[in-house]
């Protein structure tokens, strides 16, 4: 047991925890029963706010242990997050704010409710919405194995600690909803830029500089014959289709639409774009750690790689900054879990709750069932991680990558263009979905004894091609998907059959705060 | 602040300057141009620190584009 590290840990995590429940009063609306307020924070956060919510969402604690682990067991492919995380922003700059617009017009909550009223397909929707549920539900079990990486560093064995932290995170997101992890996120995301630039100035030095870190992240390489500092040839494919895979999938996450949905107005979101990428180059530092740790000859507690981190701060911080280190990384897991279960939450709520069993609900009764599945939503993370092994929970996020990708179609493509018909579409969705899983039952790992499943690089050879280039099995299944969209759109026109209308107009897609098309709502916090 | 009517059915987003988000979308995804050790900046082989410096590629189109896109306030 390390007690300074803990009773610092313990007491930032108290502190955090009680802004989550004072969040409910923060910018305090009229009513906080409803999907807008609980569910999106009155959709009215200006550009800071959003900038730390947004971060706060998608750099998660799980990818700031995970990343770099990854560096460190495979060194240059771990690197891929930072281009994906600088080509994700230009990329869906234009997009999301025709998604905010029309989903502003039409009082739309989550992906697939604009699927629904885009094509008129109560279907496609509700694939829509189980796609984000099953793709984030393994996400915020990843979580866990992030504050459990501390927690096992710290000497704290044992379920107790992490099931205690995860009720008080469930009790504060279902009082105080969306305002819970938008305060959170600035201790959060404070303390983490805090850490990191000690960690990049300060161990660097104690370890004789970076050419040494390279140096012997090179030997430890050449040695096991495995990796590298810089891309061979055979992985370059995959760098790059896993980077953009990634980044097209990123904005697909209900999650992230939550953050988007909850600001003010389309300046925001687009300020935002050319905010954000400082998260990325704390990204980058942080990936670095993973040379740093075998640099400092850290080995990981046991085969768990996410340990690698909190290893490297406990040996070379002294306990008190250790302690400090921990906290960041454990309120790290909070301010994404929170954001994950609620967006998860809502697509029950709107899209399988008031869809197929109460198509009268009202408004209160719409964020009571999202609040109780955000709820259940957590159990079961909590579920996942302790009765089976997390490693279930990391393939199965895995999996969510790949087929969170498949409603790229409807969602992405559908914002912009209304030529699919909803019965390719759906065709589509489920190709993709077939062909991605066959994809990945094919990836075998030797390295952690996984016949299937075993990572999301596809070996272009078992498609019989004689190269040992791999590539992002879900940018395969991807191409699968579009190809189905295309040819059964042309199918279903030949054959005539009926396609669902458009509820959305041309105008819908570029209306803004103020706008008359825009509802107001009448419970907003007048803005700060 | 409400949009004028005339609004309708153009798009506010369009812009030339949107061009430049293809930069810093297609160049990180070019291995060939930062895939070396060499040249090192203090120590960091190029493949890291080229990666990192492509943020601010990023972060300047998007700055651009906002600028040139943004509704008055």
């Amino acid at each position: 047991m390390k007690t300074t590290e803990i009773v610092i840990f313990t007491l930032l995590f108290l502190v955090v925890s009680g802004m989550g429940f004072l969040a409910a009063r923060w910018r305090r609306p009229g009513d906080l029963a409803t999907l807008d307020e609980w569910g999106l924070g009155g959709r009215s956060f200006g550009s800071w706010i959003t900038w730390f919510l947004i971060g706060g969402d998608l750099y998660t604690a799980y990818t700031f242990v995970a990343v770099p682990a990854l560096i460190f067991g495979a060194g240059a492919m771990g690197f891929y997050a930072v281009p994906y995380t600088v080509v994700v922003y230009p990329m869906v700059m234009l997009v999301l704010v025709r998604l905010w617009s029309v989903s502003h017009v039409h009082n739309l909550v989550t992906p697939a409710d604009f699927v629904r009223v885009r094509f008129g397909s109560p279907t496609l929707a509700l694939l829509v919405a189980i796609t984000g549920i099953v793709a984030t539900m393994p996400y915020i079990a990843l979580q866990l194995v992030g504050i459990e990486a501390v927690l096992k560093t710290m000497g704290l064995t044992g379920d107790l600690p992490l099931i205690i932290a995860f009720a008080i995170l469930a009790a504060y997101t279902y009082q105080s909803g969306l305002r819970a992890p938008a305060l959170i996120a600035f201790v959060k995301d404070s303390l983490i830029y805090l850490v990191i630039l000690v960690a990049i100035i300060y161990i660097p030095a104690k370890l004789g500089g970076w050419d040494a870190i390279f140096g012997s992240a090179k030997e430890k390489f050449d040695t096991a014959g495995t990796g590298g500092i810089t891309l061979n040839a055979n992985n370059q494919l995959q760098y790059v289709t896993l980077a953009f895979g990634s980044a097209l999938a990123l904005f697909l996450y209900p999650h992230s639409v939550t953050g988007i949905l909850a600001s003010r107005n389309r300046n925001v979101i687009k300020r935002n774009m050319s905010a954000l990428p400082a998260y990325s180059l704390l990204l980058g530092l942080i990936a670095l750690l993973g040379y740093m740790a075998i640099a400092a000859g850290v080995t990981p507690i046991g085969k768990d790689s996410n340990t690698i981190v909190p290893q490297l701060f406990d040996k070379v911080f002294p306990d008190w900054f250790a302690g400090v280190a921990f906290a960041a990384v454990g309120i790290g897991a909070l301010v994404p879990a929170a954001i994950m279960s609620i967006a998860a939450a809502n697509l029950f709520a709107r899209n399988i709750y008031r869809e197929y069993f109460n198509r009268n609900a009202t408004a209160a009764q719409e964020a009571t069932a999202s609040k109780i599945a955000s709820l259940a939503v957590k159990v079961g993370a909590v579920l996942c991680i302790l009765l089976i092994d997390p490693q279930f929970s990391i393939d199965l996020q895995l999996i969510g990558g790949v087929i969170i990708l498949q409603t790229l179609p409807s969602v992405g493509l559908g914002l912009y263009t209304r030529w699919f018909h909803r019965g390719g579409l759906i065709a589509g969705w489920a190709a993709g979905m077939a062909a991605g899983m066959l994809l990945l039952y094919n990836i075998a790992n030797p390295a952690t004894n996984h016949d299937h499943f075993g990572g999301s690089a596809f070996p272009l050879s078992q498609l019989g091609f004689d190269t040992k280039i791999t590539v992002y099995a879900g940018f395969l299944a991807l191409i699968v998907n579009l190809v189905v969209a295309v040819l059964g759109t042309f199918v279903a026109r030949a054959l005539k059959s009926a396609d669902g209308p458009d509820g959305t107009r041309a105008e819908d897609y570029f209306a803004d705060q103020g706008d008359p098309r825009v509802h107001e709502l009448e419970t907003t916090a007048p803005a700060s | 602040m409400t949009t004028p009517r005339a609004d309708r059915g153009r798009n506010p987003d369009r812009s030339p300057l949107n061009w430049l988000l293809l930069l810093p979308i297609a160049i990180p995804l070019i291995p060939p141009l930062f895939n070396a050790d060499e040249p090192r900046l203090f120590g960091i082989p190029m493949f890291y620190w080229l990666q990192l410096a492509f943020i601010i590629l990023g972060v300047t189109s998007t700055t651009l584009v906002y600028r040139a896109t943004r509704r008055g306030r």
